[in-house]
């Protein structure tokens, strides 16, 4: 598989026509709002939250392809976690994308689509994009509630 | 197709990378070999400290830097050299006019008017003005090709109109702006006329003794010149009439405990050592444009444009932004439906296409246009047709990676609003 092949894998394109989970979130009890000023690329992401888990997680985004299927696949991801668990999840994901992880076959089913992003780490300019949902989805966790 | 531009064996780096097709020189251009070896003479044969060594070098190094000045100056067509303030770029030659002009002339409830089609650069400084002033700040339209609205700009200026900024070429678009006529707008209110000519003075002749503006930015890192330097040419009265932009050595005349009083122009301008090296290459930049012929590079960028406009339009689903080649310098700006720009630029570079995708410093037009981010190509003098050719094939193999992503959705079906 080339380069861009493996960046452009049909998981990331199918996620980038088709999101999971977009949208506005009626209700939500946390949002932010992530912005990367050098391409233009916006993510919104809105979480309805019992307690310290995530009931509920939605986004929407003005941007590229990575940007987009890796918002869509995080929220799949996210669903029913703990601020610890999602931060342990990003952790690998960012550990994924910068190619400090080399996950074995048996790793790689573990992350699931996730591990679609491989790719992502020949191209050190993209790993912002495919990591600003997260940093997105960290700063809606540190959303005061709201009513 | 015919042979490489010849152009190219003038640039070490395209030189050295045959397969590179360069198209974001209106990001910064490549830099031809005569520049960076008057450089390094430069540094090698006649560097010190100019204005204050008391021998022979210094004094060397002084002579460069004022052969430079008057070099620079004659290639933008301005006859009084002191009238040229160098400066790190365009970026910097805007802050000083919004800060130093701007700070003594705009009063409470007066108005600063930009357009539409600006860089940040030439945007926010006057915003940020207009906000610390209490003045406001007014945003002149576009027409529906994208270039400046004169009627718009007409009504919106007033009495109390002080500033008129605009570009003289946008970076986004490549649109052409009529320069005069801007002016003549602003000149009938009494208004301040600056032009951002980061764009404009490496494909046009600037002529500043001929053009009605009272100030001219410009950049030497896109001309051809080295990184790091550029100017801001002004009128005489209004330099002399204003306070200076920075304060410290070489800009100084007397200073006494209590206040200092200022060096003539441009030395006013120009705090600290100055940067005399880049001035240098920025010089045998114009040296070589000029041996080139502004006029035919102008010709060249458009060729290209026209060739690129009319084969991208080929590819279904490309949106064209801007005016026609005819009222454009060497910029295509384009979406492609269902594809990002970013996206796109990493294909593209794939295939040693550079291009430039987001917003290119230009929210407020972005906003205007309707799009989150364009595509840009922008065309130089070591281009030719084999670019345009690689740039077209890089855009259809672009759309055969995204094949594979399914129908396009309704949201990426968003009518294209360009020149198409």
């Amino acid at each position: 598989m080339s380069d861009l092949q493996e960046l452009y894998q049909s998981i990331i394109l199918d996620h980038n026509r088709r999101p999971k989970n977009y949208g506005a979130l009626e209700g939500a009890s946390h949002r932010a709002e992530g912005r990367n000023p050098d391409c233009g690329d916006e993510v919104k992401v809105e979480l309805a939250m019992t307690g310290d888990r995530i009931d509920e997680v939605r986004f929407t985004s003005a941007g590229c392809a990575v940007s987009r299927a890796s918002a869509s696949i995080m929220t799949q991801n996210v669903k029913g976690k703990s601020r610890a668990e999602v931060e342990q999840l990003f952790a690998t994901f960012h550990e994924l994308v910068t190619g400090k992880l080399r996950p074995s076959e048996q790793e790689a089913r573990g992350l699931g689509e996730l591990a679609a992003f491989s790719g992502v780490s020949r191209f050190p300019i993209r790993v912002k994009c495919a990591s600003m949902p997260w940093h997105t989805l960290q700063a809606a966790l540190r959303d005061a509630p709201r009513a | 197709m015919s042979t490489r531009n010849p152009r190219r064996a003038d640039f070490p780096l395209l030189a050295a990378n045959p397969q590179l097709h360069y198209l974001d020189s209106a990001a910064t251009s490549q830099k031809p070999r005569v520049v960076l070896d008057a450089m390094r003479a430069y540094y090698e044969r006649d560097n010190a400290n100019p204005h204050r060594g008391a021998y022979a070098l210094s004094a060397r190094a002084t002579d460069r830097y004022h052969d430079a000045r008057e070099r620079v100056a004659a290639f933008l067509g301005a006859s009084d050299a002191d009238c040229l303030v160098f400066t790190r770029g365009t970026t910097e030659s805007l802050n000083l006019v919004a800060t130093a002009w701007g700070h003594a002339n705009v009063r409470e409830g007066d108005e600063i008017v930009v357009t539409a089609l600006e860089h940040h650069a030439n945007f926010v400084p006057w915003q940020q003005l207009a906000l610390a002033r209490g003045a406001r700040f007014l945003v002149c339209p576009l027409t529906s090709d994208h270039r400046v609205d004169l009627e718009a700009l007409r009504a919106m200026v007033g009495t109390r109109t002080k500033v008129v900024a605009f570009n003289h070429v946008s970076n986004a678009l490549g649109t052409l702006n009529p320069v005069n006529e801007i002016a003549q707008v602003a000149r009938s209110v009494g208004a301040l006329v600056v032009c951002d000519g980061a764009q404009g003075a490496p494909h046009l002749r600037v002529g500043f003794d001929a053009l009605d503006v009272d100030f001219y930015a410009f950049s030497g890192h896109k001309m051809c010149g080295p990184m790091g330097i550029g100017g801001l040419l002004g009128r005489r009265a209004i330099l002399e009439a204003m306070p200076p932009y920075q304060f410290g050595g070489d800009m100084i005349e007397f200073v006494r405990d209590e206040d200092s009083t200022w060096n003539a122009l441009p030395h006013k301008f120009e705090a600290g050592t100055p940067n005399v090296g880049d001035a240098v290459g920025l010089a045998a930049a114009c040296d070589y444009l000029d041996a080139l012929g502004l006029e035919s590079v102008l010709e060249h960028e458009r060729t290209l444009v026209r060739l690129a406009m009319d084969r991208l339009r080929e590819v279904d689903g490309v949106c064209l932004y801007g005016p026609s080649p005819s009222e454009r310098s060497g910029v295509v700006s384009f979406t492609m439906a269902g594809i990002h720009p970013h996206d796109l630029a990493t294909i593209f570079d794939q295939d040693g296409v550079c291009i430039r995708a987001g917003q290119h410093c230009a929210q407020p037009l972005m906003r205007r246009l309707g799009v989150s981010a364009t595509a840009r190509a922008s065309f130089y003098v070591y281009n030719d047709e084999h670019d345009v050719e690689a740039l077209v094939a890089s855009l259809r193999r672009a759309k055969e990676v995204f094949a594979g992503g399914g129908e396009l959705l309704p949201d990426e079906l968003v009518p294209c609003r360009g020149a198409r």
